[in-house]
């Protein structure tokens, strides 16, 4: 493990200086913390890079830190499949949260990316067709926020939901999608 | 006999064509649930396929956050419903590493053991509901029959068919039942001929062959690119396994062929799950002769429930206990966790980060056919729309686990 370890922390030490942060190894995966803007360059050297071979994504995760101030994070799971190796890529975001869409590197990443704007808003730059994938086109808010709430909000499809008017966030629903992200139909 | 009138088309003007939009689904029977394909049709050619889910989105995920960590084990069941042991044993083995636990070696032996027997059932289906799409029906009524007899196996175990919720963190529920070797030893008896019975019915079906080789070729670079993982890569050709590769529990004492095939094509892929049945069986065979004797459940009174449940009704001690973990749960470390298995559909991983409560903070899960469905996007662009069918078939999505 060690041997691995020190490997992946040296090329990446030696190719972005301090710019990634080593958040250590523990229960199989090795853990890096990388600003949003560097996600690209990180993922395109992890799966290139010949003795590392990143090559397959396994997930890409949205959580939500609320009440921090840099609320949301974007987690990546990368396996390598020659060197049976798994990595971990965290990515804090603030409010709204924005971070350039990995579909370029890996095209699975298409639906993970869709998910995490689904559930928590996370807006991915650049992303060829960023549309809502579980909750229904004009669905308002993000569900898996964590000041949504767990019953959703009262409506007339929704008698049992929690009172109040929905959040008035800036960046609700699919508004906010510049209209060349935005597939027409 | 009456004249035909011969319609002429206007001279000079080409036949006016255009791209139609066809909604296959959500109410389709080959779509295996509800999912529902958007079609761009050029002719007889699919064009663009646009699919969408979320039909069956239930929030498990969010669900998740308020309940504790034994009350989502029945959340898991209703993932992949066709094995729920698997899914079971993937979200215990991850609390179980935040908790630096494992538990004793003859739950290992019986969780895998459920695992298997739920992979079995898993590719039983697609087994028979494969050929059942293309038009040949007998596969499917004998492949239920023999996931019956799995049915009362698990049943036997359990108590219940499909959602068995067995595992608990540090061990399973329960101990084998009386009765059990043997029955699952006639059934490790006929079940390999069975299969060749499966085989011999669809192997040499002429129709069945020509709509399913060839078809839907994706290649190992696409599959991998796609995130396609379990028996649809293996049968491109990616020699992955994460039983093999990354052992966990007690496969790393079992002794079990990787199947993979190069074709890429659909009966690669139906093929791939054929075999991998009769490993199955070689797996329980020798899960059934390594069981050793000990306890089915970790001896620790904070995280697990009193072996003997009588001794609740007369020791004050297990009373609290079992209202304690009943009531509040038991507080799991601050951490996070990616923990990946081999399910029968693909890579079962869950990540989970936990803020050192009873409920975790956060838990992802990282469901196989969720990614397994955009291999539709791998298979090449111009292709006939009953070849769409055979693709859906083949990559074998169960919707619940597609909309978690």
């Amino acid at each position: 493990m060690s041997v691995e370890t020190s490997l992946i922390r040296t090329l990446i030490a030696e190719r972005f200086g301090g710019e990634i942060e080593e958040l250590g190894f523990s229960h199989g995966v090795h853990a890096f913390a990388s600003p949003p803007d560097m996600i690209i360059e990180l993922c395109q050297f992890l799966k290139g890079h010949p003795a590392l071979r990143f090559d397959f994504l396994s997930d890409i995760c949205g959580v939500d830190h609320y009440p921090e101030t840099l609320r949301y994070e974007a987690v990546y799971h990368l396996y390598s499949l020659p060197n049976k190796w798994r990595v971990r890529i965290k990515c804090r975001l603030g409010d709204p949260p924005r971070v350039p869409s990995v579909t370029g590197v890996w095209r699975t990443a298409n639906w993970h990316e869709r998910e995490a704007w689904d559930m928590y808003g996370i807006r991915f730059n650049g992303h060829p067709d960023l549309r809502r994938i579980y909750m229904w086109e004009g669905f308002e808010g993000f569900p898996q926020r964590k000041d949504f709430p767990l019953r959703g909000y009262k409506d007339t499809l929704n008698p049992f939901g929690a009172e109040g008017p929905p959040p008035t966030q800036p960046d609700l629903a699919t508004r906010d999608i510049p209209q060349g992200e935005r597939r027409e139909r | 006999m009456t004249e035909v009138t011969e319609l002429t088309r206007p001279e000079g003007e080409a036949l006016q064509t255009k791209e139609v939009l066809l909604n296959l689904g959500p109410q389709h029977p080959s779509t295996h649930g509800v999912l529902r394909l958007v079609l761009e049709l050029d002719g007889e050619y699919v064009a663009r396929v646009d699919p969408h889910i979320g039909y069956l989105h239930r929030g498990t995920e969010k669900l998740a956050e308020s309940f504790t960590y034994t009350q989502i084990f029945p959340l898991t069941d209703r993932l992949d419903y066709l094995c729920p042991p698997s899914n079971n044993l993937a979200f215990a083995l991850a609390v179980e590493k935040l908790l630096g636990i494992e538990a004793p070696i003859r739950a290992q032996y019986i969780r895998v053991l459920m695992a298997e027997l739920a992979r079995i059932s898993g590719h039983l289906l697609i087994t028979g509901a494969l050929p059942m799409d293309l038009g040949a029906m007998t596969a499917l009524v004998y492949a239920m029959r023999e996931r019956e007899m799995i049915m009362d196996l698990l049943e036997m175990i359990s108590g219940a068919r499909m959602h068995t919720s067995f595992c608990r963190v540090g061990g399973v529920r329960e101990d084998l039942p009386d009765g059990f070797f043997p029955k699952i030893r006639e059934f490790c008896d006929i079940f390999p001929n069975r299969i060749r019975d499966y085989e011999r019915l669809v192997e040499n079906n002429r129709v069945f062959l020509k709509r399913t080789q060839g078809i839907g070729v994706i290649s190992a670079e696409d599959g991998i690119d796609l995130g396609l993982s379990g028996p649809n890569l293996r049968a491109s050709g990616v020699d992955w396994d994460i039983r093999r590769d990354e052992p966990y529990e007690i496969y790393d004492r079992l002794d079990f062929n990787v199947i993979t095939r190069d074709e890429g094509d659909c009966y690669a892929r139906w093929r791939c799950r054929v075999e991998e049945m009769r490993e199955s069986v070689r797996i329980i065979e020798q899960c059934l002769d390594q069981m050793p004797e000990g306890p089915f459940q970790i001896d620790m009174p904070t995280i697990a429930f009193p072996v003997n449940k009588d001794k609740v009704h007369c020791s004050m001690e297990a009373l609290i206990q079992h209202f304690d973990l009943s009531a509040y749960g038991f507080k799991v470390p601050k951490g996070e966790v990616y923990s990946a298995i081999e399910a029968p559909k693909g890579e079962l991983g869950f990540y989970i980060i936990s803020d050192g409560s009873q409920k975790p903070f956060r838990m992802k899960v990282r469901a196989p056919s969720f990614v397994n469905l955009q291999g539709l996007f791998g298979v090449g662009n111009a292709r006939y729309l009953a070849d769409m069918i055979a693709v859906l078939g083949s990559l074998d999505p169960v919707m619940a686990e597609v909309d978690k």
